[in-house]
Parts: structure tokens; C-alpha cells; sequence
């Protein structure tokens, strides 16, 4: 069976599908979604007549808007055309053409088709910001207050940058104390091993919010700290320390964290390497210094990156112990405002400020990917 | 008295007894070939002397001092035994010359000058001045072989321990660095290697030792062993050698 099997595969070339009636829907779709587009369009007019504050530069715009989804059709249309183009040359027996020009017609229906998904998705959401009269427009959105109080967010935003700038220079020092710490070797390491295990257990368990309170409120509640305070007040004019509590709150939680990361970090680097630099003399702390913890500092940094992210955003949950950081000040102004507007403010900054680093973090793993398959 | 002296050394890893009582003396200004099939514990047995690894029962003595067990001064020892491996020896985020000035330095607290002279002295000793600057993997594989002898000699070790430094290395890759070890031995570098080179072991070694299943089965002249070999076990692996065209 196997020789004819072979034989017949070979003699019967493959013939492209038919795909004009996948285009010719796909056309179908795109007339759809330009008529949703529209209609969205028209209720975003009514509503704003109806706030007074249609004008005619406001209808000018809406027409160009309108237009944009039209051009969906231009490569709904040309899949159209390529899917005839494939049937005629397949009548006419050229099969390579026929191959082609059925591969450009899918591509250029999909293409038509995703962007027709993109401009739905995106009219429900203009839909859902201004029905029921703009209320969640409004409720997330109102220009006049966002404009008002940016400044005021921005500024408390600052707490927030502090602290995480702060607490990250100390995360790096802290982690790899204890991520060393964890790989001590030999009997006299094993108290310290186990110290450092039962911390990094602890801490990562430990949600931080609650550290944050447990720091923020009892470690001024035992006492213990009233002579830093009163030294703090007396020599910088320093009375809230409660930044400095949520400080050495995330510093704690994220200490755990960024631990692992370097411990992972430290043992992906080969065995080999401790042994050769072992074998020149160097001692176990040399070693590290000098070989094992600069090879693992490129491989730590993205998994580091994504750490210090979440971080970031954990700086809006010091609010518990009375900071007044950025989200803090924006819930205050909102419930005075009786309007969310604020916390939008707060929920942009975040964003914007994480973007640059998750996109370096991609950077990053792309390029160590390209560089280890260029390798021997 | 014997310059290295291995008295029934033991090394067990789990339950695996790995070597089985190995005695072997090297005399100073000697060259002594391991050879034994894949697994007879070769690697082993020079990491032990290296302190890299801890030997389970037994003694190894360097200079009438004893350097097994606990106690000993591995740092210091280490800096009187090199050890060349058989790969990965390199720190690849560091040029050539960082690789053989790193120890010099920090652990025999040198000056960054003259640690530098003395690497390009070894360098050239390798023929290998030309890439002081190249990163380790610019190299071919026998070049970072040479770097990894030279890096090893910046120690000024009193003697060598090469674990099958050519095994990782393509065929025309090999003399080269054969060469280098040639060299030393006639300079009169006491050296105790782990080798499949067995036309390289019968050439330059003034001793040759056959371990199989972690113990020493025989030992003598490279002609003794070579061409009439009296343990069955040492005759068998010779025939496989030879069967195999690498003798
Ligand atoms: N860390 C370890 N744990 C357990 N067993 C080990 C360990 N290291 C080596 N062994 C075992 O010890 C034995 C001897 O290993 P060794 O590397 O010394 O052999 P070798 O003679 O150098 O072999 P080759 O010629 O292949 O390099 C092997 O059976 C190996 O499986
Ligand atoms: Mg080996």
C-alpha cells in the first residue's frame, strides 16, 4: 500500500479552497460593525443635544469619526477581489497563482475582520460611558474635576514614588543579604540558612497590607520607637512617620520576594563556575562577589523588574496606616466630590508609570533570547 | 616520602562508593596519567585532592602536610594545587586578562600592574597574548583551554591537576593544547592528569595508573602498561582502546 499511497500523494497536487464566500461574510460583517459604529455615533449626538452642547465643529468631527470605519472595507473588498482572482486562475489551471492570491485573500479578510472586532469593542465602550444619560462618563470621567485636582493628586502621587524609590534601593541590598544568606554553606551556615528560610516563609506569606498595618500601627504602639521619632521631630522637623513605616513595611514583604528572585538567579548559574572559582582560591564570599553575582544580575533584572511593578502598585495600600499617598488623597477628594473622577487620576498615573518599565522588561527578555539562540 | 601522597582514600556519595581505597604517590617533577574507563571515578578522585569535594575515609598529603580532612586550609591549599576541568572553566563575563588577574588579586592581594605583566608572560607562555582582551566565548574551544592552563599557573601552583582538559575539544583543537601540557612537563611541573589520550599518556607521563571501579588496579612505566599490561581488567580496557583505533 505504502508505494502507491506515496505515488498518489505526489501525482495529486493540492488545490487551494475556495474562499470567496468567507470574504464575501466577512464584507457582510464589516457593513455591520460600520453600522454600529454609527448608530453609537448618533446616540453620543443626541446625548450631547441634549446636555447642550452640540455644536456645529462637534457635528463636524462626528462626520470625520464616522468615516474611519469605512475603511475597513478597504481590505474587506480586496480579500473580495483576491478570492475571484484565485478562482479564475484556478480555472484557467495556474495553480501556483491561484496558492497566492488564496493566501492574500484570508489574510486580508482576517485583517478586515479584526479591526472590525477592534471598532465594536470600541463603540460599546463609548456606549457604555455615555447611556443612562453619561452616568459612568461622569461617575469616572468629569473633565472639570480631573483638570481641577490633578495637581493635588499628582503631588500626594509624590509620597508614592518616595516610597518605592526607597524601599527598592533598600529591596536590593536587603534581598541578596538574605538570598546569600539561604545558600551559606556547611554546618556553621545552617542557623542562619534556617533564619533566613523561616523569613522569606513568612514574609511572602504575609499579605502586605497586613504587614503594612502590623508595621505602620504597632511598632509606634510598643514604644520602642519613640526615641527615633523624638530624634527624627527634634533634628529634621520630621512628625509623620508614618511614610517611614510603610517604607520598611514593603521593604519586608518584598525583601521575600526579591530574595527568591536572586536565589533563582544565583543557581541557574552552572555549577561549574563556583567550582572554578573555588578551585583558584577564591573564598565563598570572593566568589560571589566576583563571579556568580554578576553572570546572575542579567538574568535577575526582568524577573526583578516585574517585583518592583508590583511594588509599585502595593505603594497605593499604605493608605491603611493614614499616608497620605496618592490613592489616600483621591479617595478623600472623592467622597467630598461625591464623584470617582480623582481615583481615575490615581489609576492613570499607575498605569503610565509601569508602562515604560513592563515594555523594558520585554525589551529585555528579547533580547537575552536572541542573544542564547545565537549561541553555540 | 612522596611530593602527593593518596593513602586509601575513600569517597562515597550516598550509597554509591565511589573510590574504593585508592593509593597513589606522586613524586615532585613527575607526570602521572589516570586512564580507566568512563565513570571509574578519574574526576572524582582529583576534586578530591582539590578539596572540592570532601573524601570520606583516608588521607591525601601534600609536602608531608596533611590536606584532607577537617581543618584544613582549602583556600590555601587550593592556591598550591591548579585544577583545569574539562569545560565551563572560564568566567565568560570577564576578558581574558580579568580571568588570570582575578585570583592573583584578590587572593594573593597583588597589584593590578603586576598581575597584569605576569598574565601576559603566561599568555604568551600559551600563545595566547594576541586575545587578552577577547571575552571567553569569542575563543575556540582549545583557546579557552589554554586561557583556563594559563589562569591556573598565575596561581603558581606547585602542581597541576588537568581532568580530561581535551575531551570537549574537536580533534584538530587537541594538540594544541596538548602542546602547552608537554611543555610544562618538560619544564618540570609535577602534574597528575585524567586523560582518553592515551598516545599523548604513553608519550609524556613518567607514570601511568589504571582505575577501574574506584581502585587502583595497576600502575607503572607507560611502556609496562602500554604494551604488557599483567591485570586482567587493564588488558581488557587497552583491547577496547585499541579496538576502538585510539591507540
Ligand atoms: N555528585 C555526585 N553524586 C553522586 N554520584 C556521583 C557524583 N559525582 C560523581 N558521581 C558518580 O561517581 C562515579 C565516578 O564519577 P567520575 O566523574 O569521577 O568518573 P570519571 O572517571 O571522571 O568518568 P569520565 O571519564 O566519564 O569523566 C560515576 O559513577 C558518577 O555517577
Ligand atoms: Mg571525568
Amino acid at each position: 500500500m505504502s508505494d502507491s499511497a506515496r505515488e498518489s500523494r505526489f501525482r495529486k497536487p493540492s488545490i487551494p479552497p475556495n474562499v470567496l464566500p468567507f470574504s464575501l461574510v466577512a464584507v457582510v460583517l464589516c457593513a455591520a460593525t460600520v453600522l454600529i459604529c454609527w448608530s453609537v455615533l448618533q446616540f453620543l449626538r443626541f446625548t450631547l443635544e441634549k446636555n447642550k452642547i452640540g455644536s456645529g465643529l462637534f457635528d463636524a468631527i462626528m462626520v470625520l469619526v464616522g468615516l474611519i470605519p469605512l475603511a475597513l472595507f478597504v481590505p474587506a473588498i480586496r480579500g473580495v477581489r483576491e478570492a475571484m482572482q484565485a478562482q479564475s486562475a484556478l480555472r484557467s489551471n495556474d495553480l501556483i497563482t491561484a496558492r497566492v492570491k488564496t493566501a492574500s485573500a484570508q489574510s486580508s479578510s482576517w485583517f478586515a475582520l479584526g479591526y472590525g472586532v477592534f471598532a465594536v469593542l470600541t463603540a460599546v465602550a463609548v456606549w457604555f460611558l455615555i447611556t443612562n444619560d453619561v452616568a459612568v462618563g461622569s461617575t469616572f470621567f468629569k473633565m472639570s474635576l480631573i483638570v481641577d485636582k490633578f495637581g493635588l493628586v499628582l503631588k500626594a502621587f509624590t509620597t508614592n514614588v518616595v516610597i518605592f524609590c526607597i524601599a527598592e534601593v533598600l529591596i536590593l541590598v536587603w534581598a541578596l543579604v538574605v538570598a546569600i544568606a539561604r545558600m551559606i554553606p556547611g554546618r556553621a551556615g545552617q542557623p542562619i540558612r534556617l533564619l533566613a528560610t523561616l523569613y522569606t516563609d513568612a514574609f511572602r506569606g504575609l499579605p502586605s497590607i497586613i504587614t503594612i498595618y502590623l508595621v505602620g500601627f504597632g511598632l509606634p504602639l510598643t514604644g520602642l520607637t519613640d526615641g527615633l521619632s523624638s530624634f527624627l521631630q527634634a533634628k529634621f522637623g520630621i512628625d509623620d512617620l508614618t511614610t517611614l513605616w510603610a517604607i520598611i513595611a514593603l521593604t519586608l514583604t518584598y525583601g521575600a520576594y526579591v530574595a527568591e528572585v536572586y536565589r533563582a538567579g544565583i543557581e541557574s548559574i552552572h555549577p561549574s563556575q563556583f567550582a572554578a572559582a573555588r578551585s583558584l582560591g577564591l573564598s565563598f564570599t570572593q566568589t560571589m562577589r566576583f563571579v556568580i553575582v554578576p553572570q546572575a544580575i542579567r538574568r535577575i533584572i526582568p524577573p526583578l523588574l516585574n517585583d518592583f511593578i508590583g511594588l509599585q502598585k502595593d505603594t497605593a495600600l499604605v493608605n491603611v496606616i493614614g499616608t497620605i499617598d496618592a490613592f489616600n488623597q483621591s479617595k478623600m477628594l472623592a467622597s467630598n466630590y461625591f464623584n470617582l473622577s480623582t481615583v481615575t487620576i490615581v489609576a492613570f498615573l499607575f498605569v503610565i508609570i509601569t508602562i515604560p518599565q513592563a515594555r523594558f522588561v520585554d525589551r529585555m527578555l528579547e533580547n537575552d533570547a536572541k542573544k542564547t539562540r545565537g549561541a553555540r | 616520602m612522596s611530593f602527593l601522597e593518596i593513602n586509601d582514600v575513600h569517597k562515597r556519595y550516598g550509597n554509591v562508593e565511589v573510590l574504593r581505597g585508592i593509593n597513589l604517590n606522586v613524586e615532585e617533577h613527575q607526570v602521572v596519567c589516570l586512564i580507566g574507563p568512563s565513570g571509574c571515578g578519574k574526576s572524582t578522585l582529583l576534586r578530591c585532592i582539590n578539596g572540592l569535594e570532601d573524601i570520606t575515609l583516608g588521607e591525601i598529603r601534600i609536602n608531608d602536610d596533611r590536606v584532607s580532612g577537617p581543618g584544613v586550609d582549602v583556600n590555601r591549599l587550593r592556591r598550591d594545587v591548579g585544577i583545569v576541568f574539562q569545560s565551563f572553566n572560564l568566567f565568560p563575563h570577564m576578558n581574558v586578562m580579568d580571568n588570570l588577574t582575578l585570583a592573583p588579586r584578590q587572593v594573593l592581594k597583588m597589584s593590578k600592574l603586576e598581575s597584569e605583566q605576569r598574565a601576559l608572560e603566561l599568555l604568551k607562555r600559551v600563545r595566547m597574548d594576541h586575545k587578552a582582551l577577547a571575552y571567553p566565548d569569542q575563543l575556540s574551544g582549545g583557546q579557552q583551554q589554554r586561557i583556563a592552563i594559563a589562569r591556573a599557573l598565575a596561581m603558581e601552583p606547585m602542581v597541576m591537576l588537568l581532568d580530561e582538559i581535551t575531551s570537549a575539544l574537536d580533534p584538530e583543537l587537541v594538540s594544541e593544547v596538548l602542546n602547552i601540557v608537554r611543555e610544562l612537563a618538560q619544564e618540570g611541573m609535577t602534574m597528575l592528569l585524567a586523560t582518553h589520550e592515551m598516545g599523548f599518556a604513553k608519550e609524556v607521563s613518567s607514570k601511568v595508573c589504571f582505575l577501574y571501579n574506584g581502585v587502583v588496579h595497576e600502575e607503572g612505566a607507560p611502556a609496562q602498561i602500554f604494551s604488557d599490561p599483567q591485570n586482567e581488567r587493564t588488558q581488557q580496557f587497552l583491547k577496547s582502546i585499541i579496538e576502538a583505533g585510539r591507540l
